[in-house]
Parts: C-alpha cells; structure tokens; sequence
C-alpha cells in the first residue's frame, strides 16, 4: 500500500476532517473493506492488490451508501480507482451520497489492470498516488460485433443459459441501490426457474445499467458462471454515447438519459 | 461507530465458501464474497449472498414453542424438553429404535453436530442420523 495514501489519510483523521477511512484492510493473507477510525490501524492499508493488481477490489461505494443513511451528518473518505470516482459522481447525482460529506481519496491503476478492464480511464481526478494510465484499447465488444446477428444472439444464449440467478451481479453492483428491483419482480422473470428467464433477465439489467454502470467489472468478477457481462454492459455504454452523448460518470452535472427527473 | 467486515464461512452446503459479515455497529447488516478465498475466489451462490437476512430475521424463535391442539404456543425450556424426552421414549418403546431419524446441520458447531450423532446412535440407539448440506 502506498505510503502516500497512508500519509494522506493519517492526516485527515489526526485534523478531524473525517470520521472515518473506508478503504480496505489485509489481515493475515485477507484483504476486505474497512472503516479505519483511528490512524493507529493504518498499517493494515491494503490497496486492492494482492497477487495481482486490483484482484481484491470490493463495492466500497455501495458501503459508503450504507454508512452515510446511518450518519448522515459525518464526513468519510473513501478509496477510490478511476472507475469508483466515476460512480461516485452518479451517486451524487442521484442524490445517494452527499458530495460534501464524502472526501475521495485516489489511487491510479497499473497499465495491466487497465488493460484487463480496457478502461477508459484507469484513474480518478483526485488522485494521490499511481500512474495516470492511458484509455486502454477496446476489443472485446469488437470481437462479439464481429459474429453475424444469428450467431451472435446463438452465443448470447448460450451465456445466459448457464446463469444460476445467484443475484450476485447485482448485489457486487458499487451502482445498484434500488430498494425494489426489477429482477425480483415476478411478472417479468418468473420465479422458480434456473436459468432465469433467457434473454430477458439479462437484458433488463443491461438496460438498467444505462447511465449507472462504471464499468468496474466488479459484476463479472462475481459471477460463477463467468457470463461476459461486462461486455454486455460495455455495448450499452457504446450506444447511449452514440445516441445521446451520455459517457455515465464523466459529468459532475449532466444527467443521464434515464434520470432527467426533477427532484424538488 | 464501527464498520468493518468479518471473515467467515457459508453455513449452507459443504463447499465452504469464504464471505464477509458487514458488521455496522456490532449489527450484521449485508453479506459480501470474499476474493482471497481460494475455494469460491470471490463468488458466491444466491444462498450465501442473503446469510445476512437469516441472521437478523424477524421470523427466528426466541422462545420454545409446543404443539397444543392446532397451534404451536410459547413455552419454557423445561416444558418443552420433558415433553420432547417423554415423546421419543415413547416412540421409541412402541415402534423401535429405527422409527427415529435425527437431522443435524450445518450451521450448528462440529461439537454439537457429534452430540447428536451421538444421541441418536447411544441414546436412541439408531443409525438414522443425516445433515442439511447433503440434501
């Protein structure tokens, strides 16, 4: 973990500008998220890397969400990769977390993880410590755009036929905060059947995932049927770019296609 | 205020997955996988991910509860064990030992799960004694 983080951190909770850190701690070979209070359990600071880098990452912003309707009036910070302070801005947005109460603190991603993730940009504008990677090249949507529509919805249906519907896509999920939830609701996928309903279940949360997918990966990383959903939700992002301009977490202010409702 | 996540284990099946309690002021309130667990390296089945809700459940018994006509009633310890020993020794007399089965489970600890074996084998004196995660 970096000693620049650690540092940086330490000094906000000695000034009292922060109630807590929630970053990620390693313990005896774990590495799990964490609400540092107190400077002294700082050694235990783990960035996210543990054989590879960014192997460990978890959905600290959904924590974040989670601590902040239980202390509203305490500020935090939080560990945040490029892709965290895209979701962060969303969640500003949709009025989920306060932006005055939350204090990102930034880590940069490598050019492998960056690779991996072919991220856009594998690092956040509050950056305290990493490289500031390049775009990383796109090729897995290409590949599947590559397959003649047939073949292509042949090997969609495929991918979703081995889904165990364990939820854990949407649970991992740093951008699911919904309290009722499409995928649980019983006239659009049945309950009682595995795989859920194909293409249907996988399709609804694709279109859920307009204006809110950061593209984390997190989601694919959960699923044990290693169903390609990034690259699911990668084309979704490709076209609301390309029909609306919408690049989900670039804007501080911009609303996404989806969320053009005036809260008064 | 305290936030942290607790390793553990899945109480379901045999497969042991390795999960995170999200504990927020001593209170379990989500469940995570865990990603350095080697057997389920950051997955988990859709049992695993709402052990959280077994946990906090409002539906979970506080007290004893005994059958009394139709419905099932409060009761005490002590009211509902004689009740239970007086049953099985009852059972047991008029239809042999076999006419009992135990079911332990997965979420009880290894020592309570030999205790059972144990009653059912020496006490009971039957060898028809499973546990949830086979099933």
């Amino acid at each position: 973990m970096s000693q620049k983080i650690k540092e940086h951190v330490q000094k906000l909770l000695i000034e009292g500008k922060i109630k807590g850190f929630l970053g990620l701690r390693e313990e005896n070979g774990n590495v799990m998220p964490h609400l540092f209070c107190d400077a002294k359990e700082l050694d235990a600071l783990s960035s996210g890397d543990w054989k590879k880098a960014g192997d460990t990452r978890y959905p600290l912003n959904q924590l974040m969400i989670r601590l902040a309707m239980a202390y509203p009036e305490e500020s935090f910070a939080v560990l945040v990769r490029g892709c965290d302070e895209r979701g962060l801005r969303e969640l500003f947005k949709w009025k989920q977390l306060n932006e005055e109460k939350i204090l990102p603190v930034g880590i940069g991603c490598p050019d492998e993880l960056a690779r991996a993730c072919e991220c856009e940009k594998p690092f956040p504008d509050s950056l305290i410590d990493g490289p500031k990677g390049e775009k990383a090249d796109s090729q897995k949507v290409a590949r599947v755009e590559a397959m003649d529509l047939d073949a292509r919805l042949q090997y969609w249906k495929a991918e979703f036929d081995r889904c165990i519907k364990c939820f854990g896509c949407r649970n991992v999920c740093p951008m699911c905060f919904c309290n009722e939830c499409s995928l649980e609701e019983d006239q659009l996928v049945g309950t009682g059947e595995i795989p859920p309903v194909n293409p249907t279940f996988h399709l609804a949360r694709a279109i859920h995932m307009v204006g809110r997918c950061i593209d984390c990966g997190l989601c694919e990383e959960a699923c044990p049927a290693d169903i390609p959903l990034r690259t699911l939700y990668k084309k979704v992002a490709e076209i609301i770019s390309k029909e609306f301009g919408y690049k989900t977490g670039f804007s501080a202010d911009e609303k996404s296609p989806f969320n053009i409702i005036e809260v008064k | 205020m305290e936030f942290k996540t607790v390793l553990t284990f899945c109480p379901y099946c045999g497969c042991g997955c390795g999960l995170l309690l999200e504990v927020l002021d001593g209170k379990i309130v989500g469940t995570l996988p865990s990603k350095t667990s080697p057997v389920n390296r950051g997955r988990l089945c859709v049992k695993g991910w709402t052990v959280h809700e077994f946990v906090t459940s409002p539906n979970r018994l506080t007290k004893p509860m005994v059958r009394k006509g139709d419905a099932l009633q409060e009761s005490s310890w002590d009211e509902a064990l004689n009740l239970t020993a007086a049953r099985l020794k009852e059972i047991k007399e008029k239809y042999g030992p076999d006419s009992i089965g135990v079911l332990t489970s997965a979420k009880c600890t290894n020592e309570e799960n030999y205790l059972l074996q144990k009653f059912a084998r020496a006490a009971i004196g039957t060898n028809n004694v499973d546990h949830c995660a086979r099933l």
